[in-house]
């Protein structure tokens, strides 16, 4: 359920919603944390329901010690309207058993609030790639009926590679099984794009082949990916990097070291 | 997970789960089992008779004061300090069934009981010392809510973890362990009795689902996170939760120094489980 955290609901009508799959290496939810804390997005809203393990935690994007104590909540709402751009973080897990309930709630809160496409960040193992995805970019996208009507063109510029489909029982050659979508470890994405394409949505899925470990790197990847298509920053290629990382991300790697070690 | 050992440790491998193409395709007979199992871990909130009728007739408590004591050392530390007087009443339990609870037992109502005081009865203490799963804590926190009545209510939540999951920049040394730090939401406007809790540490369980709701629905609520080193109720850890509770002070009397009987009483448990030098 979507509550406002203004005392008006928030107008989506013409945006553009990016939001991650929480999948392998939360790639995704990184690389929409960098949009966040980049684009100075302002929040609009929470996304309240029991799908999500609950947490909570000061403001993960605080500059200065005046905004550090924020309460930040599991699933959040942020808007840029000079862009037109909404986005979705979610920081916890799905529960499990859950999962269809939360896509259902995510597609009807798509459909009623009017945005023109979604774009799903997500990730899939890379080790369970089969011999034509291991070639060329780790990156491939994934787009509903609906949203390849308007896009075709700037997809076909873009020169993107689509999710090759792979063959549901490899080395067997079957005449009657149809090669099928696969993202493992991709978490709700694929459920997302079917029920998408069901209720003839515009959705678009970007997703990058990856393993676990430090992801940083993958979230630059995807994100840079993405702003190829949405324009969000000027050319960053002429500049190495102008993504901003949120001063969540300290102490990947846990805490200090007792200094009594040396 | 299970390890070899039997104890059931939660996997914490940020990989998620498969699709779930085959749930699809379940028979009637997982259904089942599936619709069993979701009922069986329903959480259901036993009032008072007293409570339960005013709470039917659809007037929800009047409470200005809800204190929720997460972990054994909070709850013991409300215990100690404040139930000892005698004009507390237990007014409700919740009972959570899941994975941990003890089989069979019906024990489960003495780990998360409601207390209200005698004759101020707009304070509600909780004490919770069993283990709400993770797809509980949400449905637990709306009941519980539902319960009360939203208008001027102040909520506090003192909650145990331990200094392992503190990270910081600098090493904790085990001198300045236990500490506390604060999380409020945007409602609250007091000052809290210590520092706030720093990224990029979170709160997760029960009192990020109160924290999460209370922001969600405007409501004033602060949550203490008692950060100690040691495992189990220790005297030392429960102290550190006496400035956040002095601050409720014109609402509920602490007793500063309870006697060496009382808190004996608590903490001698403990001793028993460990059997390292039988």
């Amino acid at each position: 359920m979507f509550v406002s955290a203004q005392n008006s609901a928030p107008c989506f009508k013409d945006f553009t919603l990016v939001m991650p799959a929480v999948a392998v290496g939360n790639v995704g939810q990184l690389a929409v944390d960098l949009m966040v804390s980049t684009l100075n997005m302002s929040r609009v809203g929470y996304m309240h329901t029991d799908c999500i393990i609950p947490m909570a935690g000061n403001n993960p994007y605080a500059t200065c010690k005046e905004d550090v104590e924020e309460l930040h909540t599991p699933a959040e709402v942020y808007t840029a309207a000079e862009l037109k751009l909404a986005v979705l973080q979610i920081r916890a897990p799905i529960i499990q058993t859950k999962s269809k309930k939360f896509r259902q709630l995510l597609v009807s809160w798509i459909k009623a609030s009017g945005f023109t496409r979604t774009v799903v960040l997500s990730s899939s193992h890379a080790y369970q790639r089969d011999d034509q995805q291991l070639q060329g970019t780790p990156l491939r996208y994934v787009v509903t009926p609906s949203l390849l009507k308007g896009s075709v063109d700037a997809l076909k510029e873009l020169g993107w590679r689509e999710l090759e489909r792979v063959a549901p029982f490899p080395g067997l050659t079957d005449a009657n099984t149809e090669p099928r979508l696969y993202i493992p470890g991709g978490g709700i994405t694929k459920g997302l794009y079917t029920d998408s394409c069901a209720e003839d949505l515009p959705l678009a899925v970007l997703l990058l082949f990856c393993s676990e470990g430090d992801n940083i790197p993958d979230a630059f990847t995807l994100v840079n990916h993405l702003n190829d298509w949405l324009h969000l920053l000027d050319t960053p290629s002429q500049k190495p990097n102008q993504w901003k990382i949120p001063t969540s991300w300290s102490l990947l790697f846990g805490s200090g070291i007792p200094p009594a070690l040396f | 997970m299970a390890t070899f050992f039997g104890e059931v440790l939660s996997v914490c491998s940020r990989a998620v789960e498969e699709d779930d193409e085959d749930l699809l395709e379940e028979n009637e007979e997982d259904e089942q089992i599936r619709r069993e199992l979701e009922e069986k871990r329903e959480v259901h909130l036993h009032w008072s008779p007293e409570v339960s009728e005013s709470l039917k007739s659809g007037s929800k408590l009047q409470c200005s004061d809800f204190i929720l004591a997460v972990g054994h050392n909070a709850s013991r530390f409300l215990s100690v300090h404040v139930l000892t007087s005698a004009n507390w009443d237990a007014v409700g339990h919740a009972s959570v069934w899941n994975e941990r609870s003890r089989a069979a037992t019906g024990q489960t109502s003495e780990e998360c009981v409601f207390y209200r005081q005698k004759d101020n009865p707009s304070v509600l203490i909780c004490q919770v010392t069993c283990y709400v799963a993770e797809d509980q804590l949400f449905q637990w926190t709306e009941k519980v809510f539902d319960c009360l009545q939203h208008r001027e209510l102040n909520v506090t939540v003192l909650s145990d973890s331990t200094v392992a999951e503190y990270k910081t920049a600098d090493y904790v040394s085990c001198s300045s362990a236990p500490f506390l730090r604060s999380l409020h939401s945007g409602a609250f406007t007091g000052q809290p009795v210590c520092k706030a809790l720093e990224q990029p540490n979170i709160v997760t369980g029960l009192s990020a689902a109160v924290l999460n709701h209370c922001e969600v629905h405007r409501i004033a609520a602060v949550v203490y996170q008692c950060y100690s080193d040691v495992i189990g109720l220790d005297s030392v850890t429960m102290e550190t939760y006496k400035p956040a509770l002095t601050k409720l002070g014109k609402s509920i009397q602490l007793d500063p120094s309870p006697s060496t009987d009382v808190l004996r009483k608590f903490v001698r448990n403990t001793n028993i489980q460990s059997n390292l030098y039988i």
